[in-house]
C-alpha cells in the first residue's frame, strides 16, 4: 500500500523525466527571432544613410559608429572617461547598496524607524530627483562627490523601498516556524527574513541599475571636465553625432551587461522555484 | 499497570484577545483544564473559531495565556522550547530550502550538534516519514501529502516530547488524508511521542486519539473528554466497527448541540 500511494504521489517528478526534449526551434526562437530583428533593424539604418535617403550627420550609421569608435578607442581619451564614469558609478552605487540594504531591512522590520524616516524617503522618492542636480552641485563641486551623490540619490531609493516591501511580505507563516523552534532574532532574521527578500532584493539592485546608469549621464551632462556623460553631451553640442552614439551604446552596453549579471546571480538564489530549473 | 506520568497539564487556562473591531477584549479560552500523560494521543474537536488553536500556539509557547497555568513536566511554559514541536496546518516549509535542509531546520538553530550529526539526524526522519530519496527535493516538487510529511519530520527531528499538530491534515484529499493517520499513528508508535492533534474531522479524532476533547463554541470550555478505550491496533477494522460508529456518534451529538449554540449566538 504504501509503495503504490507513494507513486501515485509523485506523478510530476515522474512526467518530468520522461517528457521529451523540446525541438531546435522551441528551444532557441527567442534569440534566433531578437538577432534577426537586430540584424534587420542595422541593416535598412545603414542602408537609409548609404541611399542618401536620410542626412547621417543626424543619424550617423552602423559604419560610421564602428568606424569612430575604432578611432576613438586609438585615441585613448575615451578610456579616461570610462576610469572617471566608472568609479563614480561604482561609488554611487556601492554606496546606495551600503545604505539603502540596512535602512530597507529596518524600516521594514521596525515600524517606528519606519514612521521616522518614511516622510523623507517618500517625497525624496516622488520628487524627480533630477531637480537636485544643482544643489549637489554646489555641496560637493562639479568633480567626483556631486556624481557619487546624484547617483546615490538615483539608485538608493528603489533599493530601499523594495527592500522595505521585501521585509513586509515575508511569510506569517514562516516566522510563526522559525519562533516555534525557538529562532532568535538574530537566526529569524538570517533563516527566514533574509531568504525571503532575496527576490526583492535583487530585484530593487536592478531597478536602482538602472537609476545609478542614468545619474552618471545626467550628472556628467550638467557640470563635470570628463565621463562618458561629458562625452556625449559635448560631442552632442557640436554635431558629432556618431561619437554621441558610441558614448550612448557603451552605458547601454554597461547596463545590459550588469542587469544580465544579477540575473544570473538571482538565478543562482532561485534554484528552488520550479520554473528555474531545467 | 503503573500509569504513565504527566507530560502536559493545563490548569484553568483563561486567554483573551483585545477585538479590535468590538473594542473590547474577547474571551477565547475560559478555563481550560486538561492533562496529557506520556505516550498519549489527544485530540481536540470544536466548532471554528472556538479557540483550538489559540489553545495549541499557547502550549507551544508562542502566546502567552492570560490566567491559569500550562506546565510541561510540571514546569511552567513560558516560551516556545526544544521540548514541544508545532505541525500547521499550511505546511509552510521554507521553498527555498530541500526536504533534507527543511528536516534540519529545527537542530541547525539549536547549535548542540555538529552539521554530520544533524544531517544524519535528518535523514533518519527523512526516511521515517517515507520520504528517503526525496531528500534533494524542493518542497514545490512534491505533492501535498508528501510536504505535509515533511512538516511532521521537521518537528520530529527536534525529538520533541510533545508533538503539537494543528489541523495537519485539513489540506490533503480524503485518500491521502486516511493514509497519513495511519502513517502518523505509526510513526508516533515507533518514535513513542505525546501529541496534541487538532482537528475538525471526527472520523479522524477517533481513529487516532486515546482521549478526545471537545471545546465547546468560544469561550471554549471543554465540553467532555471522551476516552477511546479500543485495545485493538488502530486500522481500517477500527475505522468500520461498531464502537467507533458509536464513539463518532457520540462526539458529533456533542459537537451538534455547540455548533446550534455557535449560530445563536451570531444571531
Ligand atoms: N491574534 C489574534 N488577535 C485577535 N483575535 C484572535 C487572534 N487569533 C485568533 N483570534 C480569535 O480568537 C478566536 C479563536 O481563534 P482560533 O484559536 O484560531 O480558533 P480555532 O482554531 O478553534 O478555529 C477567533 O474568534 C479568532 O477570531
Ligand atoms: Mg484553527
Amino acid at each position: 500500500m504504501e509503495t503504490i500511494l507513494d507513486e501515485a504521489e509523485s506523478p510530476s517528478i515522474v512526467e518530468r523525466r520522461r517528457s521529451p526534449r523540446p525541438g531546435f526551434w522551441s528551444r532557441n526562437e527567442t534569440w534566433i527571432l531578437g538577432t534577426i530583428s537586430v540584424s534587420a533593424f542595422l541593416l535598412f539604418w545603414q542602408y537609409s544613410v548609404s541611399a542618401g535617403l536620410v542626412n547621417p550627420l543626424f543619424t550617423s550609421s552602423p559604419i560610421r559608429i564602428v568606424r569612430t569608435a575604432i578611432d576613438m578607442f586609438s585615441q585613448g581619451e575615451i578610456y579616461n572617461d570610462i576610469k572617471v564614469s566608472g568609479i563614480e558609478f561604482l561609488w554611487g552605487y556601492a554606496l546606495s547598496i551600503l545604505v539603502g540594504v540596512p535602512m530597507g531591512i529596518l524600516m521594514g522590520w521596525y515600524r517606528r524607524i519606519n514612521a521616522i524616516f518614511e516622510p523623507f524617503v517618500s517625497a525624496l522618492y516622488a520628487s524627480p530627483r533630477i531637480a537636485l542636480v544643482p544643489l549637489m552641485v554646489i555641496w560637493f563641486g562639479i568633480g567626483l562627490g556631486s556624481k557619487i551623490a546624484i547617483i546615490f540619490l538615483g539608485a538608493v531609493f528603489p533599493i530601499l523601498i523594495n527592500m522595505v516591501t521585501g521585509v513586509r511580505t515575508v511569510d506569517r507563516d514562516f516566522i510563526k516556524v522559525a519562533r516555534a523552534f525557538g529562532a532568535s532574532d538574530r537566526q529569524l532574521f538570517a533563516t527566514v527574513v533574509f531568504p525571503s527578500t532575496v527576490p526583492m532584493l535583487l530585484a530593487g539592485l536592478r531597478l536602482g541599475l538602472g537609476h545609478a546608469l542614468i545619474g552618471i549621464v545626467v550628472g556628467e551632462m550638467y557640470a563635470a571636465t570628463a565621463g562618458i556623460g561629458y562625452m556625449i553631451s559635448v560631442a552632442g553640442s557640436t554635431f558629432r553625432t556618431s561619437q554621441v552614439m558610441v558614448g550612448v551604446i557603451m552605458i547601454a552596453g554597461l547596463g545590459v551587461g550588469l542587469t544580465e549579471a544579477l540575473r544570473a546571480i538571482e538565478r543562482r538564489f532561485e534554484r528552488w522555484r520550479p520554473d528555474n530549473r531545467r | 499497570m503503573d500509569q504513565p506520568p504527566v507530560k502536559l497539564e493545563a490548569i484553568d487556562v483563561h486567554l483573551d484577545y483585545y477585538n479590535e473591531r468590538m473594542k473590547r477584549r474577547l474571551v477565547v479560552l475560559d478555563k481550560i483544564n486538561m492533562t496529557v500523560s506520556k505516550g498519549e494521543v489527544v485530540c481536540i474537536v470544536g466548532p471554528s473559531g472556538c479557540g483550538k488553536s489559540s489553545f495549541l500556539n499557547a502550549v507551544g509557547g508562542l502566546l502567552p495565556i492570560t490566567d491559569g497555568q500550562l506546565r510541561l513536566n510540571g514546569r511552567q511554559i513560558r516560551g516556545p522550547g526544544p521540548d514541544r514541536a508545532i505541525v500547521f496546518q499550511h505546511d509552510s516549509l521554507f521553498p527555498w530550502r530541500s526536504v533534507l535542509h527543511n528536516v534540519m531546520y529545527g537542530l541547525s538553530l539549536q547549535g548542540k550538534h555538529s552539521k554530520h550529526e544533524i544531517q544524519e539526524r535528518s535523514r533518519y526522519f527523512v526516511n521515517l516519514v517515507g520520504l528517503d530519496g526525496f531528500e534533494d527535493h524542493y518542497p514545490s516538487e512534491l505533492s501535498g501529502g508528501m510536504r505535509q510529511r515533511v512538516n511532521i519530520a521537521r518537528a520530529l527531528a527536534v525529538d520533541p516530547e510533545v508533538l503539537l499538530l494543528d489541523e495537519p491534515f485539513a489540506a490533503l484529499d480524503s485518500q491521502t488524508r486516511e493514509f497519513m493517520q495511519l502513517e502518523l499513528l505509526k510513526i508516533l508508535a515507533r518514535a513513542q511521542k505525546t501529541a496534541v492533534f487538532i482537528t475538525h474531522q471526527i472520523d479522524e479524532a477517533v481513529f487516532i486519539a486515546n482521549k478526545v476533547a471537545v471545546f465547546s463554541a468560544r469561550p471554549a470550555k471543554i465540553k467532555e473528554v471522551v476516552a477511546i478505550d479500543y485495545s485493538g491496533e488502530r486500522t481500517l477494522d477500527f475505522k468500520h466497527s461498531t464502537e467507533f460508529l458509536h464513539l463518532q456518534q457520540k462526539i458529533w451529538r456533542l459537537i451538534d448541540v455547540v455548533t446550534i449554540g455557535t449560530e445563536a449566538e451570531m444571531i
